[in-house]
C-alpha cells in the first residue's frame, strides 16, 4: 500500500482493496474462468440496458422541466434513493456486527474513528458506484440524444450515495440509542428490506384505489397529483432539475449531500467503535427464552425433517422478512382482486402472472433455505435416512408454506373465476416445483444467515430460477386467455429448467 | 437361539479415498467392541477423513467399513443406525432448545416418544443440561453446544460412537464432563473411536491408540506396545532412550519420525 500505515487513506486503501476483492469473489466464485464470464457478462447486460434505456427515454431527452417531467423524474430518484438507503442500512448494519475485522481494529493501537470513517466514506462510495451500472445506460442515452446537460445526471448519482449513507447511518445508530444493540440489527434488516418495496407497493396501492390500475405511472401523472404538489419553484425539485442539467441546483444538492455526510461521520465516527463493542457483546451475551415444555410427539424422520423447517424459519424474523419479503408485492394484487372482485375479468388476467412468479421466488428462497441453508448438515447425513428421503421431505416442507402462503388467494379467485384460479394453481405448483428444483439441483453447504448473498454459489442457478419463474408466469398468462397459444411459453420455461438442469453440476453426494 | 455378538465393532480393510493426493491410503482399521479407541496422527494424516467415512458423510473410492459385522457401504442405513457422530463444531440449531433438538434427533433416529423422552431428559440431567433446557441454544458456550451434540449422538444408544476432536475448544468442566460421558458409555458396553490432538487425553482414556500418517496406520496397541515399538525401530529416540518411563508425546514423535527417516 501506498499511503503511511495508520493514516486514513491507508485504511482508504484497506478498504477498496477488501471491496474489490469481495467484488470479485461475488463475480466469479473464486474461479478465474467464471470471472471472464461475469465480466462479459455484464458488458452485454450493460449493451442490453443501453437498448431498454433508449426504448424507455430516448423520447424524453429533449423535455423542458415542466411539472410532470419532474414529477416523473422525483418518483424515480426518490425510488431509487430509497434503495440506496436501504443497502446502506444493510451495509452499516454489517459493519456494526459482521466485519470479522473488527476485534485487531479495536484491539490495534490506531485510532478507530479514522477506520470507521473511511468505512462509512466507502459505503457512500459504492452505494454511488452500485447504481451506476443502472443509471448510467438511463444517463448516456439521455445525453447522446439530448446534450451534455444531462451530465448533471451523474453528480445526481453520487449525491443519492452520499445522502443515503448519511440517513442510513444516522437512522441505524439512533435505532442503537434508542432500542439497543440486539433489536437495531433486526429492526434495521427488516425496514432495510422492506423500504424500497414500501414506496412501489404504496404507489401501486394507491394507484389501484384511485384509478382502478395497477401501473404507479397513472397515479404520478394524475392532474389531482400535479395540482397538490408544489410549484415549480419549491425545493423538492431540485434533484430533478439537478438530473436535467440545472447547474445551481446540482451544486446544492451535491452540499446538502456532502454535508449531511460529514456531519453524521463527525459526530459518529469517534463513536463507533463503542456501539462495535457492544454490538459484539449481542452475541456474547446469554439469550434466554424459556418456552413452555411439551411432551416428545410421535413422529417419523420426514416430519420430524418438516417440522425441524417450519420451527428454524419461525423462529427467525429476519429469515421470515427476507423470504416473505416478495410476499409484500402481493398486497397490491390482493387489493385489486379485492376491488375488481365483481368486474375484473381483465384484473383476473394480470393476478395470474403475478401469482405464478412470487410462488415461483418465494418457492427457490425456501428451497435454498432448507437444502443448502442445513446448519447441521452431518447430522442430516449421518442419520439413518437416505439423502433422497431427506430432500423429499424438505421439499415437501418448502411445499406446504407455498400451499398455505396461496391458498387463501387462490380460493377467493376461484369463487370469482374457477377458470383463472385453475390455471393460477398449475402455474404456482409447476413454478415452485421448478424453483426448487434448480435449488436442488444448484445445492451447496451454506449458512442460512448467508442467505441475502446465496447467489454468489451460483450465478446459473440464480438466473435460471427467476427465467424459469418469468417462463412459467408469463405461460400461466397466455393459458388464462388461451391454452393453446400457452403452448409456446411453457416449451421456453420448459428449454430453461432442462438447460439448467443440463449445466448442473454432478456432484458426489452419499 | 443366540447369536454371539461381533467381535469388532469396526472392521476397515484397504480403505482409500483421494482428493487432490490420497488423503487415506490403504488403511485398515479393526476396533474391538466395547473398546475406546484412540486415533492419533499430525494434521492432514487422513484421521477426519477417515472418521467421515466411516460415519457414511464421505464415499471412499475403495476398500470396505463393516460396523458390528454390517456392511456400511452395502447398507448405509443399517449402520448409521448403530453410529452416532460427533465433529468438533457441534452440529446443532440455533433457533431449538436442547429439548427440542433431542427430539428431532429422536425423530431422525425413529425412536418412539416413550422411549426418547425419558432418555432426552436422563441425558439433559446427566450432562447438567436441564437448567437450560427450554433456552435457545444460540446464546450457549462451544461447551454448552458440544453437550448438547453429545446428547444427540447418544439419545438413540448407539453401539459405536465416533468423535472428531470432541474436545477442542472445552474448558476444564465441560472436557471433564464428556470424557466422563465416554467413559460410562464403554463401561455400558459401548464402543468409541475418537480422534484428538490432545496426547494426554488418549494416554489416560484409550484402550488401544492407533497412530496415521499419510492416510495409512503406522502403529497400533496400548500405550506400552507403542513405546515398545517405538524404542525397537528407533534405538536413538528420545522414547527408546527414556525407556518405559516415555510419554505418549514422546512415543507418538517418535513413531512419526520413523516414516519420515525412512524414506
Amino acid at each position: 500500500m501506498i499511503a503511511p500505515a495508520g493514516t486514513a487513506l491507508w485504511f482508504a486503501e484497506h478498504e477498496w482493496r477488501l471491496a474489490w476483492r469481495d467484488w470479485l469473489a461475488m463475480m466469479s466464485g473464486g474461479r478465474r474462468r467464471r470471472l471472464r464470464r461475469a465480466v462479459i457478462a455484464i458488458g452485454i447486460f450493460v449493451l442490453f440496458m443501453h437498448v431498454v434505456a433508449y426504448w424507455l427515454v430516448g423520447g424524453y431527452a429533449d423535455a423542458i422541466p415542466d411539472k410532470p417531467t419532474l414529477v416523473a423524474i422525483t418518483g424515480s430518484v426518490l425510488l431509487s434513493w430509497l434503495l440506496m438507503i436501504s443497502q446502506a442500512m444493510e451495509s452499516t448494519t454489517r459493519a456494526f456486527y459482521a466485519r470479522s475485522d473488527l476485534d485487531l481494529i479495536l484491539a490495534s493501537p490506531v485510532a478507530a474513528e479514522k477506520i470507521f470513517a473511511v468505512r462509512i466514506a466507502t459505503v457512500a462510495l459504492s452505494m454511488a458506484m452500485m447504481a451506476l451500472p443502472l443509471a448510467a445506460p438511463f444517463i448516456d442515452i439521455l445525453i447522446a440524444r439530448g446534450g451534455w446537460r444531462w451530465f448533471g445526471a451523474y453528480g445526481l448519482v453520487a449525491a443519492m450515495g452520499a445522502a443515503a449513507t448519511a440517513l442510513a447511518v444516522g437512522f441505524s445508530v439512533a435505532l442503537f440509542r434508542t432500542i439497543g444493540a440486539r433489536r437495531t440489527r433486526f429492526v434495521a434488516q427488516v425496514v432495510a428490506a422492506v423500504i424500497g418495496a414500501a414506496f412501489v407497493i404504496g404507489l401501486q396501492i394507491a394507484a389501484i384505489l384511485s384509478y382502478g390500475t395497477i401501473s404507479r405511472v397513472s397515479l404520478l401523472q394524475s392532474q389531482a397529483l400535479l395540482a397538490h404538489l408544489p410549484d415549480l419553484q419549491s425545493g423538492i425539485w431540485w434533484p430533478a432539475r439537478a438530473a436535467m442539467g440545472d447547474g445551481v441546483a446540482l451544486l446544492g444538492v451535491l452540499a446538502v449531500s456532502l454535508a449531511m455526510l460529514t456531519a453524521v461521520i463527525a459526530v459518529v465516527a469517534p463513536r463507533f467503535g463503542e456501539y462495535a463493542i457492544t454490538a459484539a457483546g449481542v452475541d456474547a451475551s446469554s439469550i434466554v427464552e424459556v418456552r413452555r415444555a411439551t411432551a416428545f410427539r410421535a413422529t417419523s424422520p420426514s416430519r420430524a425433517l418438516r417440522t425441524k423447517e417450519w420451527t428454524l424459519l419461525r423462529r427467525d424474523p429476519w429469515l421470515v422478512s427476507q423470504t416473505l419479503m416478495q410476499m409484500l408485492y402481493l398486497i397490491p394484487p390482493a387489493v385489486l382482486l379485492w376491488r375488481s372482485f365483481d368486474d375484473g375479468n381483465g384484473a383476473y388476467q394480470l393476478l395470474v402472472p403475478v401469482l405464478v412468479m412470487a410462488a415461483g421466488q418465494l418457492a427457490g428462497g425456501l428451497a435454498w433455505l432448507a437444502i443448502s441453508g442445513e446448519d447441521s448438515p452431518d447430522l442430516v447425513a449421518s442419520a439413518p435416512i437416505s439423502s433422497g428421503f431427506v430432500v423429499r421431505a424438505k421439499v415437501e416442507a418448502v411445499l406446504v408454506i407455498i400451499a398455505v402462503i396461496f391458498a387463501p388467494l387462490v380460493a377467493v379467485l376461484a369463487i370469482a373465476s374457477p377458470w383463472h384460479a385453475l390455471v393460477t394453481t398449475v402455474g404456482i405448483v409447476i413454478a415452485a416445483v421448478a424453483a426448487t428444483s434448480i435449488q436442488l439441483w444448484f445445492r451447496s453447504q451454506a449458512k442460512r444467515n448467508q442467505f441475502r448473498r446465496r447467489q454468489v454459489s451460483s450465478r446459473l442457478a440464480t438466473f435460471a430460477e427467476a427465467f424459469s419463474s418469468i417462463g412459467w408466469a408469463a405461460t400461466a398468462a397466455v393459458a388464462a386467455a388461451s391454452l393453446s397459444l400457452a403452448i409456446a411459453p411453457a416449451l421456453l420455461a420448459f428449454l430453461v429448467v432442462a438447460g439448467t438442469w443440463f449445466m448442473s453440476p454432478r456432484l458426489q453426494r452419499v | 437361539m443366540q447369536y454371539a455378538a461381533p467381535p469388532f465393532a469396526l472392521e476397515i480393510h484397504g480403505l482409500v479415498k483421494r482428493f487432490d493426493r490420497p488423503a487415506v491410503d490403504g488403511l485398515d482399521l479393526n476396533v474391538r467392541a466395547g473398546e475406546f479407541y484412540a486415533l492419533l496422527g499430525p494434521n492432514g494424516a487422513g484421521k477426519t477423513t477417515t472418521l467421515r467415512m466411516i460415519a457414511g458423510l464421505l464415499r471412499p473410492d475403495a476398500g470396505s467399513i463393516r460396523v458390528a459385522g454390517i456392511d456400511a457401504l452395502a447398507d448405509p442405513i443399517a449402520a448409521k443406525r448403530l453410529m452416532a457422530w460427533i465433529s468438533d463444531e457441534p452440529m446443532i440449531y440455533d433457533k431449538l432448545t436442547p429439548r427440542e433438538y433431542l427430539e428431532f434427533v429422536a425423530g431422525l433416529w425413529g425412536l418412539a416418544p416413550a422411549l426418547a423422552e425419558p432418555r432426552a431428559q436422563e441425558l439433559l440431567d446427566w450432562l447438567d443440561l436441564a437448567p437450560h433446557a427450554q433456552e435457545r441454544c444460540e446464546g450457549f458456550s462451544k461447551g454448552m453446544r458440544q453437550k448438547v451434540a453429545l446428547a444427540g449422538a447418544l439419545i438413540h444408544e448407539p453401539q459405536l460412537i465416533i468423535l472428531d476432536e470432541p474436545l477442542t475448544g472445552l474448558d476444564a468442566g465441560s472436557a471433564r464432563q464428556v470424557k466422563g460421558v465416554l467413559r460410562e458409555r464403554v463401561h455400558a458396553g459401548g464402543t468409541v473411536i475418537m480422534t484428538t490432538h490432545i496426547l494426554e487425553v488418549a494416554e489416560r482414556m484409550a484402550d488401544r491408540i492407533g497412530v496415521i500418517a499419510h492416510g495409512r496406520l503406522i502403529a497400533e496397541g496400548t500405550l506400552d506396545e507403542l513405546r515398545l515399538q517405538a524404542g525397537k525401530n528407533e534405538a536413538r529416540s528420545a522414547a527408546a532412550v527414556a525407556g518405559d518411563r516415555a510419554s505418549l508425546e514422546d512415543t507418538f514423535l517418535a513413531l512419526l519420525a520413523q516414516p519420515a527417516e525412512a524414506a
